[in-house]
Order: structure tokens, then sequence, then C-alpha cells
């Protein structure tokens, strides 16, 4: 697992970058640079942490920039100043042979339009990786099966991708960027070519496989549903700039902009609200034992609960100790709370 | 109110129009009347042209030849022996085979990668050509064309590749793929003579640089065409440059490279034709013999017989591109 560091990170697409780090033009903004010099800021100062195993979601509009960011971690743009520390390492100074390396080995990559080769059976897309490393056949094989077993494709492995429906060829894309065992798994809009229905079933199962794996993962998405969905943390961009970062809960309760409460609008708050930040101190030690809720699931999941009983619900941490109670009367507050939502659009 | 303004208007673009026809056809008029004078004045500064750069640019590239010719001659006459050698050894073993052999191959390999229309239709093409006593010649016709298509692939996909892989010598070649592509065709038979004199040698020569740009041209866009998408994911896994010409981008160019080798051989042929002209044997010459001795009726079926070779092959080719190109299902 590794740390990614993102500093003060820029990317000007132009045959004259360095005319917008002038001091007179630094601050223009990005309409302003376009009209003026023909350039196109795409990162703007872009700084980030990401922390190791966890789900780092890249999400904003068509032209945000979050292409380009992801596209900087893989240097399949080379960003215009900055650095890109990845375990302390600016990658952005690797030379080509550096490169290569850190391409094979600590980093791959999930396309949007899956990047799969027609000429290769599944089998051989999935280890396409370790080939060019020119690892033996056989071992080769065995990871690619391993790696198809893993995203559900047994059985496909002689097919030739265009034998495939989306879903499974984004699977056999998945599987072709963890047969090389990287550390850090970048995702460039994955499920956005995939119907609404699919799209849904392989964000579950991205989580069930994050579970397994436990990679670095940078996710990129214009989607805030699935962001929630897949997302320890939320960077939301605008213009090449960060606009907020943080937990789903955060960017859903408190948007740091008008821009991230338009975003969010859609969000009911009981599916991101966390128990534990609205629970009270239990008035008594008892509790029932068959309507229980964990500090860390959503108000969402307590609703069935309270249907079935009249109580306060009780939540229990790991141990069946109990933390707090959740009173009947919090939740129908925000059930109210995410119902005016809808119906105000 | 308005419509009488349109009307106006239209009849002023009419008398416009008019007046432009008048002007053009005025100004011819006087051309050729002064035209007519300075013949009449005999001016011959106005009717030859005062310069005539020919002779020292004639000169100089005979110079250029005699100077090559003479001090590489030993490298011509080693390529031509050896070329010799080849075009021989093919010829022989081709009418060696009886044509009973001959003729099953065809049926069996038009059969296999194209259709068995294609093998059945082959195999009676040659039936033909042998009835008509055109073997000897169509065997002659094949093994020149086989060595001139077999150097054209040779330096014509290295090339391509190269044009794909740099927009420089893309440029560069590009004009000068664009040159040969409109020369006459009989203007390729002069290299070949300077160098090799009259004979298949210098046929050769001509055949690769007449059949020699579809090659480079098509390798150069196959590769070029690949998805952009797929080439960013064999380079985000790593792959250097060669890795990825030889896994991603070659593999996926091939429908487009077999295309262009398809043009390759069908242009070979045409030219072996033509080079019957500097001494090229095959049913070219029989062609061109029969021509000059007046002999219609041979001219006619030597004539026929290129129209079946080339439809043969043709077929068979083409065929073998579009089952690859199905089995492969390249989306």
């Amino acid at each position: 697992m590794s740390n990614i560091e993102i500093v003060n990170l820029w990317k000007v697409f132009g045959n004259d970058p360095e005319i917008v780090f002038e001091p007179d033009n630094i601050n223009k903004t990005r309409s302003e640079i376009q009209d003026e010099f023909n350039q196109v800021v795409a990162l703007r100062n872009v700084n980030l942490s990401i922390n190791p195993g966890e789900t780092f979601v890249v999400m904003g509009l068509s032209g945000s920039g979050k292409s380009t960011l992801v596209r900087a971690l893989i240097r399949l743009i080379d960003p215009t100043s900055g650095s890109i520390l990845i375990n302390d390492k600016d990658i952005l100074q690797y030379n080509s042979q550096e490169l290569e390396n850190f391409r094979r080995h600590s980093v791959a990559m999930v396309f949007q339009h899956f990047g799969l080769f027609p000429h290769r059976t599944v089998l051989e897309n999935a280890g396409y990786g370790l080939e060019i490393q020119n690892i033996d056949i056989d071992t080769r094989n065995a990871k690619a099966q391993e790696v198809l077993d893993l995203v559900g494709l047994s059985g496909w492995e002689s097919s030739y991708p265009s034998e495939l429906s989306g879903g499974m060829q984004q699977r056999v894309g998945i599987a072709r960027a963890l047969a090389v065992e990287p550390d850090i798994l970048l995702m460039d809009e994955p499920f956005s070519g995939l119907d609404p229905l699919i799209r849904r079933q392989m964000r579950i199962e991205l989580k069930k496989l994050q579970q397994t794996i436990q990679k670095t993962i940078v996710f990129i998405t214009h989607d805030l549903d699935e962001a929630i969905t897949v997302g320890d943390r939320i960077a939301i961009m605008r213009d090449g700039e960060v606009t907020q970062i943080g937990t789903p809960e955060e960017i859903v309760t408190s948007p740091a902009n008008s821009f991230v409460e338009e975003f969010t609008f859609d969000i009911p708050k009981t599916r991101v609200t966390s128990v534990c930040n609205i629970m009270v101190k239990p008035l008594t030690e008892e509790f029932d034992k068959r309507y229980v809720v964990t500090p860390e699931s959503s108000v969402e999941d307590m609703i069935p609960l309270v249907l079935e009983t009249g109580d306060p619900i009780p939540v229990v941490d790991s141990k069946d100790k109990l933390v707090g109670v959740v009173p009947q009367q919090k939740i129908l507050e925000l059930v109210a709370q995410s119902a005016r939502q809808e119906y105000s659009e | 109110m308005s419509k009488t303004i349109e009307k106006l208007d239209s009849e002023v673009k009419e008398k416009s129009t008019i007046a432009r026809y008048v002007i053009s056809l005025t100004i011819f008029v006087i051309v050729m009347a002064l035209s007519w004078v300075i013949h009449l004045l005999k001016i011959t500064q106005a009717t030859d042209f005062p310069v005539n750069f020919s002779p020292p640019v004639t000169n100089a590239i005979d110079d250029f030849v005699d100077f090559l010719v003479v001090n590489f001659a030993w490298m011509f006459d080693w390529m031509s022996d050896q070329a010799k050698v080849l075009i021989g050894k093919i010829r022989d073993f081709l009418i060696w085979v009886p044509w009973p052999f001959t003729i099953l191959t065809i049926l069996y390999t038009g059969w296999k990668v194209a259709s068995r229309n294609v093998g059945i239709g082959s195999a009676i093409a040659l039936l033909l050509l042998a009835s008509f006593n055109l073997w000897e010649s169509a065997m002659i016709t094949i093994a020149i064309m086989l060595i001139a298509v077999l150097i054209s692939i040779v330096i014509g996909i290295p090339l391509g590749i190269l044009a794909a892989s740099s927009n420089r010598f893309d440029a560069i070649i590009k004009p000068i793929l664009d040159g040969m592509q409109t020369m006459p065709s009989f203007v390729y038979l002069v290299p070949g003579i300077m160098f090799f004199g009259l004979g298949n040698v210098a046929a050769i020569l001509a055949t690769v640089l007449y059949a020699i740009p579809p090659c480079i041209r098509l390798t150069n866009l196959g590769i070029r065409q690949v998805d952009i998408a797929v080439v960013e994911a064999g380079t985000a896994f790593g792959s250097n440059r060669m890795q990825l010409l030889t896994k991603v981008q070659i593999p996926m160019a091939i429908p487009t490279i077999m295309a262009g080798i398809n043009q390759t051989v069908m242009m070979a042929l045409a030219m072996v034709t033509i080079a019957a002209m500097v001494g090229a044997g095959g049913l070219g010459a029989d062609v061109f013999r029969a021509m000059g001795q007046l002999e219609q009726g041979d001219a006619v079926i030597a004539g026929l017989g290129i129209v079946v070779l080339a439809i043969v092959i043709d077929r068979v080719s083409q065929g073998y591109i579009n089952n690859r190109n199905q089995t492969t299902s390249i989306e």
C-alpha cells in the first residue's frame, strides 16, 4: 500500500504554459487565461494527500481536470509544475527507465473505454502487464486465471473482448490491472460507459473486492451517487481546482460552497449521515438486542428497525457494548428533511 | 415595394454576370489578335522560350549515372547476378512442378483461404491458361512478381512503421510517395535500365518502385489508426516502444497492412506486364512480341491471360483478408 502526496500540481495545455505563472497572470481565472493567452489551465495548484488503502474519489463535471489529474499520476500526461510523491519519491523526476518500472509494478489503471486489446483473448488481456515484464507464460497464465476468477470471469478465458458485454469487458480491465499486483489502482470513470443497473452492481462488487485486495484506489467519477457509494473520502474539483475534500458525510452535510451544495442536493441526508453523529447518551444500560445498529452504519439502515420497535434504537460497538441510542424523533427529522429535498425540486 | 427592389436586384446581378462574360471574351480576342501579330512580325523572343536548362541538367545526370555504373559496377553486377539466379530458380521450380499439382494446390488454397467458389474458379482459370499454351509465360510472370512483392514488403513495412512512429519522417516520405504515385508507369523503367541494363532485373527494380507506395502508406495508416485508448492502456502498463509496436500496434494494424500488400501485389502484376518493354519475360513479353509481329490473335490471348491471372490473384488474396478480418472480429 502506498500513500500519494500531490503538492502544488499545475497542468497548463498550450504552446506557452510558462506565461500563466507570471506574477501578473497567476491570479487570473481560467477563462481569462484562455481568452488572453490561448492556454488552458487543466489543473490549478492541486494539493491532495491520499492515505494507504483508502478509496479516494475525485469528482467533478467534464472539464474539471479530474481525468488530467489521474493521468498525471501515471504520467500519461506530464504536469507543468509541482510534484507527485508516491512513497516519498517524486514520480515526476523519474527517467524513462524508472517510469517504465513504476508503471509495471507500482500502479495500474482501469479506463473508461476499457482499452482492451481486441486481438487478444481475455486471458491474454489479463496477462498483458505480466507479459511485458517478460514473466514466463505459465506463471503469467496462472496469475491471469487467478484474477479472472476474482472478478467472476471464470470460463471466459479464451473469448475475445468483442464477445463480451460492457460490464464483463470492464471486469477484464479490472483483472488486467490487478494481475500486476500494483500498490495503487487508478480508475478513470470505470463504470460510466455501462448501463445503470450494471453500474450499480459493479460499484457494490468493487466495494467487496476492495475488502479483499486492500489497494490504494484513486477513483474518478462525475456521479456523486457513485462517489458516495465507493469512496472513503471525496475530493470535488471545479475548473481545475479542488473545491472540497472530505468524507461523503462531510460533503453532503456541510458543503463548502453553493457549487458543492448544488451537487449534493439530490443525495438524501439519511444515506450518508452516520449513526455516531446523531446518537445520544443512553438513559439505561438495558437494550433490546434484536434492534441494534453499529456507530458506522447510516441512518438509512435504521429505518426498517423504526418500523418494528417503538423504542429508541440502541447503538452497540463491535464488542456488543451499548455506546448510545438514537431517539426515533431524530430519525424522523432527518427523513422529513430528505423528503423535503426531494419534493422541492 | 420590396418586390420591386428584389426584382431590381436580380436584374442588376444578371447584368453584372453578362458584363463579366463580355469582358472575358474581349480579353481572349485581344490576346489572340496579339499572338497573330507576334507571329506576323516574327518576334522570336516571344515564340521561343529564351532559356533552356535541359542540356546541362541532362549532362549532369548522365555523368552521375556513368560515375555510379563505372565505380559500383561490381555491386550492380552482384545484385543482378543474385536476382537472376533467384528468378531462374523460382521459375524453374514453378515450371518443374507438373501442372496437375499446381492446379490442385491453387484449388485447395483458394478454397481454404477464400471460399469454395474462389477455389474452383481459380483452378478453372489456370486450366484455361494451360490450355492456351500460356503456362510457362504465366509462371515467369509469377516468379518476377513474387520476388518484387517480397522485396516491396521487406522494405515497405519497416518504412511504414518508421513513418508511423516519426512525424518528421512521415512529412519527408509523403511528398515522395505522392510523386511516385502520380508518375506515369513506364517512367519507372528508366532507373532499372540505367543500372542493370535490359532484362528481368531491371523489371524487378521498376516493379518494386511502382508497387511499394501502397505498402508503406497503408502500414503507416494502419498503425496510426489504432485506437488511442488502447495505445494509452499499453503505455500505462509500462510497455516500451518496441513492445507497444509488436504487441499492440502492429497486430491491430494487420488488416490494413494486408490491404496494402494486396494492392502491392496487384500493382506489381500490372508493372511486370509493362516491364516487358525493358526485356522482362512472361505474359507481358508475349503481348509485346505479338504486337510487334502484328499477330493480333496471340496478343489478345496473352492479354486475356494477364487479366485471368490478375483476377485469380486478387480473388484469393482478397478472400484471405476478408476471412481473417471476420475471425479476429476487430471492433
